[in-house]
């Protein structure tokens, strides 16, 4: 019986007068791997902003790991939030690395302010988080003195140094140049052989077809289209979904 | 000139260096507070910070050290007097500072990118964590030259406390040059304002490079 963990029903958000989600709602399974496409404007950031309380939620039920985060009009009460809030990682397109922090202090500062890791523990689990990413020489380097790909990893190990449930992904190649990409999807990759559920806003292609279990194509700030990369990509229901995949193709 | 008048000159220095001291570890932390009200969604809250920014800002120094010393005392039902002069004047500077402290603490504040104070909650951290241990520190670094700046201004503007009576630098330059009817202690002053200002841009230089371990 494959185990819930996140559940979105209904999701609206609107800034101002703009509603930029309308109604969304789908479920994600422990160990799902899905990638969310859609043309720029249709909402897939905003989502993930409102899943881990970048965002505030105007209405609908989220729910993650069995806990309610937002229901009936309301979020969780306060401690209850920052418990969720650990349960998801956020990876951003902008890395957003603290510069002043060495790569170990920057990931090392959450599980031991947050969690009250003993530091030597955190240290030890953050070795084994840079091996991972191929970025064990560089523990003691600055963000500037990394190029973006390097940077991105160590997000990634950032994020995977609270032990999440789950790990949202906001565009994370967007921001690198075409020569460094392959690095950092290389990462994510090896975080799906583990079975790490994720979510994952992309622009590349071949990458959200290779690597996702399901594809959810976002257009609108509605989901039209929800289901398996092949024939999402082969045979797309939808004429919107058939119309990007098209424009995409030609670049 | 001679070695008397020299260390009553020294003295008015080292009263010079104590006021400057004392005024700007209280009117940093102060100017913090102020650019934090000044930032708050509260009208509350921002619109007082905003009309004392205005107002200390907007008026000479040497006033708010006189209204703040002699204005008690033109109001007799506040039944408050200055015990001491010296903290009136100091804590004129230190309002007067603030002010100015406050509006480089929201620039600098207001230029580190959000992206910053996500990530920290992202991360779990609390709004305190996160202005303490992400952006207070990156905020430090963007804001030491300006911040150098003040720092001379403020030694310089000590020396308009004399108004007060309070012998620091200026007042003992001012009284031994008419004494001996010669222009030599205002030299001497300048002088000594000069290697006190010298002083503070070095330690500021240092401190600069002790944080240019980044970018």
């Amino acid at each position: 019986m494959p185990e819930t963990v996140l559940s979105v029903k209904n999701l609206r958000k609107s800034f101002d007068s703009l509603e930029v989600l309308k109604d969304i709602s789908f479920d994600v399974e422990r160990g799902q791997v899905i990638s969310v496409l859609g043309p720029s404007g249709s909402g897939k950031s905003t989502l993930l902003r409102c899943l881990t309380q970048l965002e505030t939620i105007d209405s609908g039920e989220v729910a993650i790991c069995g806990e309610s985060l937002f229901s009936a009009g309301k979020y969780a009460e306060k401690g209850r939030l920052a418990g969720i809030s650990l349960k998801v990682g956020l990876v951003f397109q902008n890395f957003n690395l603290f510069p002043h922090m060495s790569v170990m202090d920057n990931i090392i500062t959450a599980p031991v302010r947050v969690k009250k890791i003993p530091k030597a523990d955190a240290i030890k689990t953050a070795e084994g988080l840079l091996e991972r990413i191929g970025l064990s020489d560089k523990a003691d380097y600055y963000p500037y003195q990394l190029s973006g790909g390097q940077q991105q990893r160590v997000a990634i190990a950032r994020a995977l140094a609270l032990d999440p449930e789950i790990l949202f992904f906001d565009e994370p190649t967007s921001a690198l140049d075409p020569e460094l990409t392959g690095e950092v999807l290389r990462v994510i990759r090896s975080l799906a052989d583990r079975r790490m559920t994720m979510i994952i806003v992309t622009h590349e292609m071949a990458f959200a077809r290779g690597v996702s279990d399901r594809i959810i194509f976002m257009e609108g700030g509605v989901i039209a289209e929800d289901g398996d990369p092949e024939t999402l990509f082969t045979n797309p229901k939808n004429p919107r979904t058939r119309e990007f995949l098209m424009k995409a193709e030609e670049k | 000139m001679n070695t008397a008048v020299l260390l009553l000159l020294l003295k008015g220095a080292t009263m010079t260096i104590r006021i400057f001291a004392v005024s700007l570890l209280c009117s940093l932390p102060l100017g913090l507070v102020v650019a934090a009200l000044r930032m708050s969604k509260l009208w509350i809250l921002n619109i007082p910070a905003k009309i004392f920014i205005v107002v200390l800002r907007g008026t000479p120094l040497m006033l708010q050290i006189m209204f703040i010393y002699f204005g008690p005392g033109f109001l007799p039902f506040l039944h408050f007097r200055w015990s001491d002069r010296i903290v009136a004047a100091v804590v004129a500077l230190v309002l007067n500072y603030s002010a100015y402290f406050a509006e480089i603490f929201r620039g600098g504040i207001e230029g580190i990118p959000l992206g910053q104070s996500e990530a920290g909650k992202v991360l779990g951290l609390s709004r305190t964590q996160t202005f303490f241990i992400i952006v207070l520190p990156q905020v430090i670094k963007r804001i030491l030259p300006p911040l150098g700046n003040e720092f001379s201004s403020l030694v310089k503007d000590t020396s308009l406390i004399h108004v007060l009576g309070i012998t620091e630098l200026m007042l003992v330059a001012k009284q031994q040059s008419s004494r001996l009817t010669s222009v030599g202690p205002y030299a001497v002053a300048m002088l000594m304002f000069l290697i006190i200002n010298t002083l503070v841009s070095l330690i500021m230089g240092a401190f600069e490079k002790k944080l240019s371990y980044y970018r």
